[in-house]
């Protein structure tokens, strides 16, 4: 503890009462860069141990080769040839993992789209028309209900709502707006991007918000006196500065949706392909080298969305 | 029992007074004040990996009144158990899983296999599993993993399979059923007698079938060979074009809007059935119980084509030796002596060992749930609900009729790599 008080007293001094005045006479003995280093130090020791060596395994393991009961480390590339087995055989008909790629990446866009149209909203809503703080906060907890429940009562909470005999299908066959109940509403695309909506709008709202908040007032009423519309005062001024939220919701929003299997699984009646269940049916058959192959493929096509995301805004210089 | 109970309970004696004696006398005391009470010695404790299938609370209470064997049970899904044994093999005592997974877990070596002649019941147990047949002498189809193909190994190290009876087994058996499709007659309102009736375009968007490769394609399989489309000659280990023949009539099925959804989970398969979503689909005995039991009428529909089996028994971690292994074959051969066997019966499994578990079944219950009778008496669960009411029959018959009529056992393929892929291109198509 003596340590890291002694740090903190270096790259702040007066900030811990009393000690201030006695010390701040000696030679400073950490270069500042030293003492970001021990600042950003346990944050990336927990990445290290947590995220980097596990990820270096990963990589390492899906190069390796397997049978029916054991992983064998030699180098073999069979995790990743299999995967890709009929990609160039079956043209023009794409192979499983371009379709199934197709397929995640479509849900994913129109889930970060639907997010992204009704976060932003939401948290303009929060920031510009909610005055009290604690209104604030109380709202914004609201948006984590999805998360209360367990994935496997969610969908059978659904099936009561949008099922063939349900709330929704008898609501509207009673009115006569339909005369049989329509199957899409459940184990549909449909319901797998209604679901992901309602689960992860949150991870939207949250950023966009603080990015809000922390728009000077006085710009909005200087587009105002400069005779700015509404709308231009939207296009101009917030969405401009909202950016660095926009891009970090988008992005938690991305990688989830991605790597995604459960909810794709259970919403989809497990019809629709995802690149998580691939993994997921890999690994329950033991084929833990086709599985990481699968893993480290479905990394860097995020990582290269991710890249492309950050091109458009530079996040580290607009924070 | 007792003896072992006493021998343990000596060298804990000698243990705490050696300890007492190094330790000095503030430790000693304080060992020595419970001295006279610790008869029972260490506690016996098995840690039970399995899937749901045995186990309960009522199950884990008996035993412990019956042997003092205090059962701690770690549950996960049939993938996960194997993945446990594969992966973490000292985490567990007792084993209890599928025979189909011994393919796989038999040449990893993680798994011991336990002495035929230190099982009590171990001659009583049903022909269905040593020799293929039933009680009444009729032959079981042996098409995929059949439990008497991967009972015994030919050495206690060893990791073949033998062709003959030896005392070394992989599994001693406990439960197994006859599985096929659950059906909602109030609905379909016409006699169901076929495998090929799941892809019946009459029943688009409200067939299902069960999303675990090795077992979903098994189900497939009895659809195509009901179809008449092929014959195979073992369903249970298809070649690489019988893999893709199969999956290309499924995957016209699935393009054409045939299934409304596959599930995995007990909870899933009951909710589709009973909600309406699903009318015919691949189904679990007491997922059927469960939807009747709703006030839904359900069956599970006997087909002309059979059944497909499974079966599951018990082992030890590689790891256990010892009292450990002594309490093993306890639990074991308690398992087998009646009061679990009847539980189980009483579910809609079968036991293996018939004898101890009829000891323990109402005559009535015996006749509704073996004999294929018309019940006498209300039919309650174990826990007590009412099942069914008096004068109903079970779906299938008796348990001559029902085992008797197996087609094919759940299996994994020597192609199940090959099976793996084409599953996922299954699913995304």
């Amino acid at each position: 503890m003596d340590m890291s008080e002694e740090v903190l007293q270096q790259a702040s001094p007066g900030l811990i009462p009393g000690s201030g005045t006695a010390r701040a006479a000696k030679p400073t003995r950490l270069s500042p860069s030293f003492i970001s280093w021990l600042q950003a130090g346990p944050m990336m020791l927990v990445f290290l141990a947590f995220f980097l060596i596990p990820l270096v395994f990963v990589v390492i393991v899906s190069f390796w080769d397997y049978n029916e009961y054991q992983l064998l480390p030699a180098f073999s590339g069979r995790g990743y040839t299999d995967t890709f087995e009929g990609c160039i055989a079956q043209l023009p008909d794409l192979c499983t993992i371009a379709k199934t790629y197709l397929k995640t990446l479509k849900l994913c866009l129109m889930v970060w789209a639907i997010t992204l149209f009704i976060g932003f909203w939401v948290a303009y809503f929060l920031a510009f028309h909610v005055k009290s703080k604690t209104w604030q906060m109380g709202l914004s907890l609201l948006c984590t209900i999805p998360f209360w429940t367990s994935n496997v009562i969610r969908m059978i909470a659904w099936i009561p709502l949008l099922g063939r005999n349900g709330l929704v299908n008898s609501g509207l066959v009673k009115t006569g707006l339909i005369n049989h109940p329509v199957e899409w509403l459940l184990f549909s695309e449909f319901s797998v991007v209604l679901a992901l909506v309602h689960l992860f709008t949150f991870f939207m709202v949250v950023p966009i918000f603080n990015s809000m908040v922390r728009i000077d007032k006085s710009l909005i009423e200087a587009a105002y006196d400069a005779g700015a519309t509404g709308f231009q005062t939207l296009v101009n001024v917030i969405i401009p500065l909202a950016k660095p939220g926009i891009v970090i919701g988008s992005i938690f929003v991305i990688t989830i949706v991605m790597g995604d299997f459960i909810t794709i699984g259970v919403m989809g009646g497990q019809q629709i392909a995802a690149a998580g269940k691939i993994i997921e049916t890999r690994v329950n058959a033991l084929q833990f080298p086709a599985a990481a192959a699968n893993a480290v493929i479905l990394l860097v096509i995020t990582f290269l969305i991710i890249t492309m995301m950050s091109r458009i805004v530079d996040i580290k210089k607009e924070l | 029992m007792t003896e072992t109970t006493k021998k343990t309970g000596v060298s804990r004696r000698t243990l705490l007074k050696s300890t007492a004696g190094l330790a000095g006398l503030a430790a000693g005391s304080g060992a020595i004040t419970g001295f006279p009470y610790v008869m029972s010695a260490e506690p016996k404790v098995l840690r039970y990996l399995g899937t749901a299938v045995n186990e309960g609370d009522d199950i884990s209470k008996q035993c412990l009144k019956d042997t003092g064997i205090k059962i701690e049970y770690i549950t996960a899904t049939t993938d996960d158990v194997t993945k446990r044994v594969m992966t973490q093999p000292n985490s567990f005592d007792v084993l209890d899983t599928e025979y189909f997974s011994l393919k796989k877990l038999v040449p990893s070596g993680n798994i011991l296999a336990l002495d035929s002649k230190k099982i009590k019941e171990f001659d009583n147990i049903t022909p269905v599993f040593t020799k293929g047949e039933t009680p009444g002498g009729k032959k079981i189809g042996n098409q995929g993993t059949a439990p008497w193909k991967v009972l015994y190994l030919e050495g206690k190290d060893s990791k073949k399979f033998a062709t003959s009876a030896t005392e070394f087994v992989t599994l001693i058996p406990t439960v197994y059923n006859a599985d096929t499709l659950g059906i909602r007659p109030d609905i379909i309102k016409r006699p169901i007698s076929s495998w090929s009736e799941l892809l019946n375009p009459e029943f688009k968007g409200k067939a299902s079938i069960l999303n675990i490769p090795s077992i979903g394609i098994m189900d497939a399989a009895m659809v195509v060979e009901a179809t008449g489309k092929y014959k195979y000659a073992d369903k249970g280990n298809m070649t690489k074009e019988e893999i893709d023949l199969t999956m290309k009539v499924m995957t016209e099925a699935k393009k054409a809007g045939q299934f409304r959804a596959f599930w995995k989970d007990f909870n899933e398969s009951v909710n589709l059935m009973a909600s309406g979503e699903t009318v015919i689909q691949s189904m679990w005995s007491p997922a059927v119980t469960k939807v009747r039991s709703m006030g839904i009428a359900c069956t599970f529909q006997p087909l002309k084509e059979g059944y497909r089996s499974w079966a599951s028994g018990f082992c030890v971690s590689k790891g256990v030796s010892g009292p450990k292994l002594e309490w093993a074959y306890e639990f074991v051969n308690w398992f087998l002596s009646g009061y679990a066997g009847a539980y189980l019966n009483r579910q809609g499994y079968y036991s293996a060992v018939l004898s101890t578990a009829k000891a323990h079944m109402e005559p009535y219950e015996w006749a509704y749930w073996m004999e294929g009778k018309a019940a006498e008496k209300d039919i309650k669960a174990p826990d007590g609900s009412l099942l069914e009411k008096a004068g109903a029959v079970r779906d299938g018959g008796s348990y001559e009729d029902r085992m008797g009529g197996v087609a094919c056992w759940n299996a994994v393929m020597d192609e199940n790599d090959y099976m793996v892929r084409k599953w996922n291109e299954f699913i995304a198509a």
